[in-house]
C-alpha cells in the first residue's frame, strides 16, 4: 500500500504539485491523469524520490521514503519510462539484469530470471538475449523496459507513460498485456498517463491532475458518471463517455434470460463490442455464448450511466476493450 | 512496381574519374619537376635531376611506368581494389626510386654530396598517396581490414626504411650522423605528447564531469579553458620561462622536481593547458549526449551516482571523448616541435637546428617523423572512435 500524504513540491516559487494526498492499495492499478504541466509526472518521481517533495510524504507499507537511502529504495521499485530508457551499450540480458546486478544476486540466478522474463514477454530467450536494444522493434523494445523494471520482483511498479511512443495497435495490446500481468503478479501499479482511454483501460482508480492538484481520485465509473469538476468532464470528452462506460462491464455482467437469433456473443467481450455489433447487424438483442441474451435496451441504460457500482469495474477481470 | 532502371550515382560508371583526372595532373608534373637534388655538400643549393635521369638506365622506364599508372587514373572504369593497388605500389616505387636515385647519383666514396628529395619527389608521393586515399574511403572497407592496411602501410614504409636502400638519401645521412640522438629526441617527442594528453585527461576528465553535474559552473570553466587556447603558442612558451625560472629559483625543493623555465618542463605544461579545453568541453558535450532516457532511468533503477557515472554515462560518452583524444593528441604531436626552440627536446630540436644551419635535409629529418607520427597517431584514434561508435546508436522508429 502506497500512502501519499500532503505531497508538495516547488520549483523557485512555483508550485508543480500541490497538497496531493491519495491512497493506493495493494495489488490495485492507479492511473494518474492530467495534461502536460499538471505535475503527474512530478508526483510519480516524488514516490521513488527522484525529485524530492518540498513537504509532505510517502508511506509504502507504512514505511517512511524519506528514511531510506534513494538508490535502496529505488532497488525495491520499478521504474518504466517512455522512450523505455534502455541502455544503448548492453545487451537485452545485461538491461533486465540491472537492478538484480545491483542487488548482487547470484549469476545463475539472474541467468534464469532474465530468461523467465523474457518468456513472460513472449520474448524468446535464445533470440533476444544477446541482442542490443537497438536491434529490437519498437514494441519489443518497450516490453523489455517493463520487463527490466519488473527484474526484482518488485512488489510496487511506477510507469511514466510507458506507451507513448507505440503505435495505436501495439499500444492497445500492450496495455491488455500489462493488465493481465499485474493481476497475476499481484504488483501495485502506478502509472502516469495524459490519455483518458489508457487510463479507463488500465486503472482501478484514476486520480485527475490539473495545475498540481489533485482533482478527483475515483474508480473509472464514478469519474465518468460524476465528474467532480468541469475539466474532469472535459478530459473524459462527453462524445466518448457513453462508450467508455460501456468498455468498462463485459457481457457477462448484463446478460438476462432469453433467445435471440443470429451470431452469438462471447461472454468475455465488453459492452461496448455488444453495442458495436447491434449497431451493425439492426438487432436489439444478440444471443451471448452459453445461454442468455444481451438487449440494446439494457446497453442504452448502462451506456447513460445507469446501475453503476464502484465495484463493476473491480469485477472485471479481463482488460475492457 | 514497375522495372524502371533506377539512374546510377555511382562515379564508377563515368568514363572519366574528376578525382583521378586531379591526381594524374598532380603526378604528371611532379615527373616532369626534378625528383631530387644533386648537392656538393649539405648545404649548398644542387642541381634538380629529372627521373629519367637519376636512376640510370632504367630511368625513362620507370617514368613511361608511374606515368602510365596516373593516367590509367583517371579512367572511371578503373575498380577501386585496383586503384587502390596502383596508389599504394606507386608510393612504394616512388620512395624505391629515391634510394635508387641516391645510389646511382652520389660518387663512389663522396661522403660530402647530398642527394636530397626534390619537388618531382613529393609531388610523385602526394599523387599516389592521393589516390590509394581516396580509393580507400570509396571503398567502405570493413573496420578490421582498415586496421589490418593501416599496419601494413607502417610496416611496408618501415621495411623500406629498414632495408637501407634509403641509406643514401640525405635525410638518412643527417639521421645516420645522429641516430642515438633521433631516438632520444623521439621518444623526448612521445614523452611530450603522451604525457600533456595524459596530465589533460587526468585533470580534463574531472573538470568536464564536474561542469556537467554542476551547470552554473560551466560559463566560467569554459571561458578561462577559452582564454588559454587563443594563447599563441610562443607566447605561452616566452611567459613561462620567466615564471618557472622565478619558482625553480626562488622555491625551495622546485628545482628538484624538474621545474625550469626552460626545458621539458615549460614544454608540458603548455602542451597540457592546450589540451584541457577539448578534453573539457568534449567530456561535457559527450555526456549532455548521452539519452536523457537512459540516464533518468538508470537512476531511477537505483544505480548510485558513481554507478550512473561509470555504468552509463561514461561508456555512452566514450566515443566523444576519444574524439578529443584524437585532437589533442595529433596537435599536441606537431605542437610538440615548438618544445624545440626552448630545450624541451623532441624532434623539433632537429628543426630549429636545421634552420639554423640552413641545412634543410636536417629540418625534414624532424618534420619528417612527426607528420608521421601524428598521421598514424589520427587515423588509429579515427578507427578507434569507429570501433566504438556502433553501441552508441539508437534506432528512434517505433
Amino acid at each position: 500500500m502506497i500512502e501519499i500524504q500532503n505531497l508538495t513540491k516547488r520549483y523557485d516559487g512555483n508550485t508543480v504539485v500541490d497538497d496531493v494526498s491519495l491512497t493506493v492499495e495493494t495489488g490495485q492499478i492507479a492511473a494518474l491523469v492530467g495534461t502536460s504541466g499538471s505535475g503527474k509526472t512530478t508526483l510519480l518521481r516524488m514516490i521513488n524520490r527522484l525529485v524530492e517533495p518540498s513537504a509532505g510524504r510517502v508511506l509504502i507499507d507504512g514505511q517512511d521514503t524519506a528514511a531510506i537511502a534513494p538508490y535502496l529504495l529505488r532497488r525495491r521499485i520499478g521504474y518504466a519510462i517512455q522512450g523505455h530508457g534502455l541502455f544503448p551499450h548492453r545487451t537485452v540480458a545485461q538491461n533486465i539484469a540491472t537492478v538484480p546486478r545491483l542487488l548482487n544476486w547470484p549469476e545463475a540466478e539472474i541467468r534464469a530470471r532474465v530468461d523467465e522474463l523474457l518468456a513472460m514477454f513472449q520474448l524468446d530467450p535464445t533470440q533476444f538475449r544477446d541482442r542490443m536494444p537497438h536491434e529490437l522493434s519498437g514494441g519489443q523494445q518497450q516490453r523489455v523496459g517493463v520487463a527490466r523494471a519488473l527484474a526484482a520482483r518488485p512488489e510496487l511498479l511506477l510507469m511514466d507513460e510507458p506507451f507513448g511512443a507505440l503505435d495505436p495497435v501495439i499500444r492497445a495490446k500492450a496495455q491488455e498485456d500489462l493488465r493481465a500481468l499485474q493481476r497475476r503478479l499481484g504488483t501495485t501499479l502506478v502509472i502516469v498517463t495524459h490519455d483518458m482511454e489508457e487510463a479507463v483501460a488500465l486503472g482501478d482508480r484514476i486520480a485527475v491532475m490539473d495545475k498540481g492538484r489533485l482533482l478527483q481520485y475515483a474508480p473509472p465509473a464514478e469519474i465518468l458518471t460524476r465528474p467532480a469538476t468541469p475539466f474532469v468532464q472535459e478530459l473524459i470528452g462527453t462524445g466518448e463517455r457513453p462508450f467508455r462506460l460501456l468498455s468498462l462491464s463485459r457481457v457477462a455482467d448484463l446478460v438476462q434470460p432469453g433467445e435471440a437469433p443470429g451470431a452469438p456473443i462471447s461472454a468475455e467481450a465488453s459492452l461496448r463490442d455488444a453495442l458495436a455489433d447491434c449497431l451493425w447487424t439492426g438487432r436489439d438483442r444478440l444471443p451471448v455464448d452459453g445461454g442468455g441474451v444481451v438487449t440494446l435496451a439494457a446497453l442504452r441504460e448502462r451506456a447513460a450511466g445507469a446501475d453503476i457500482g464502484s465495484a463493476a469495474r473491480a469485477s472485471a477481470g479481463s482488460p475492457a476493450r | 512496381m514497375t522495372d524502371m532502371p533506377i539512374p546510377s550515382a555511382r562515379p564508377a560508371s563515368r568514363p572519366l574519374s574528376r578525382p583521378g583526372l586531379l591526381f594524374a595532373l598532380i603526378g604528371v608534373a611532379g615527373l616532369a619537376l626534378p625528383l631530387v637534388q644533386f648537392k656538393a655538400n649539405r648545404i649548398v643549393l644542387g642541381e634538380g635531376v629529372l627521373l629519367g635521369a637519376a636512376i640510370g638506365p632504367l630511368g625513362w622506364g620507370a617514368m613511361a611506368l608511374l606515368a602510365l599508372a596516373l593516367i590509367a587514373g583517371i579512367s572511371g572504369r578503373l575498380p577501386m581494389t585496383l586503384r587502390l593497388a596502383l596508389g599504394a605500389g606507386g608510393v612504394v616505387a616512388v620512395l624505391l626510386a629515391l634510394g635508387a636515385a641516391a645510389r646511382f647519383l652520389t660518387p663512389e666514396g663522396n661522403t660530402m654530396a647530398r642527394v636530397a628529395p626534390a619537388a618531382g619527389f613529393w609531388l610523385l608521393l602526394l599523387a599516389f598517396a592521393l589516390m590509394a586515399t581516396d580509393a580507400l574511403s570509396r571503398l567502405r572497407l570493413t573496420l578490421a581490414r582498415r586496421w589490418l592496411l593501416l599496419a601494413a602501410a607502417i610496416v611496408v614504409i618501415g621495411g623500406v626504411l629498414w632495408s637501407g636502400w634509403l641509406d643514401g638519401v640525405s635525410v638518412m645521412r643527417e639521421y645516420e650522423a645522429r641516430k642515438d640522438l633521433f631516438w632520444r629526441e623521439a621518444g623526448r617527442h612521445l614523452v611530450l605528447a603522451f604525457g600533456s594528453l595524459g596530465g589533460a585527461l587526468l585533470v580534463g576528465l574531472p573538470i568536464g564531469t564536474g561542469i556537467y553535474l554542476l551547470p552554473r559552473l560551466r560559463r566560467a570553466v569554459l571561458g578561462v579553458l577559452n582564454i588559454l587556447q587563443t594563447i599563441p603558442s610562443l607566447a605561452l612558451f616566452g611567459i613561462m620561462i620567466p615564471i618557472f625560472g622565478w619558482i625553480a629559483a626562488n622555491l625551495p625543493g622546485a628545482a628538484e622536481l624538474g621545474i625550469a623555465g626552460i626545458g621539458i618542463f615549460p614544454a608540458l605544461v603548455a602542451l597540457f593547458l592546450y589540451s584541457l579545453l577539448p578534453v573539457v568541453s568534449n567530456t561535457l558535450v559527450g555526456l549532455r549526449g548521452v539519452p536523457a532516457a537512459a540516464r533518468d532511468a538508470a537512476y531511477g533503477l537505483g544505480m548510485t551516482e558513481g554507478q550512473v557515472l561509470r555504468g552509463v554515462l561514461f561508456p555512452l560518452a566514450l566515443p566523444v571523448i576519444l574524439t578529443a583524444v584524437r585532437i589533442v593528441l595529433v596537435q599536441n604531436i606537431g605542437l610538440a616541435v615548438i618544445a624545440g626552440l626552448i630545450g624541451g627536446g623532441g624532434f623539433g630540436t632537429f628543426v630549429f637546428q636545421g634552420l639554423n644551419q640552413t641545412a634543410m635535409d636536417l629540418v625534414l629529418l624532424g618534420a619528417l617523423p612527426t607528420i608521421a607520427l601524428a598521421l598514424v597517431a589520427g587515423i588509429a584514434l579515427d578507427l578507434l572512435v569507429e570501433t566504438l561508435e556502433p553501441a552508441r546508436t539508437e534506432r528512434t522508429d517505433a
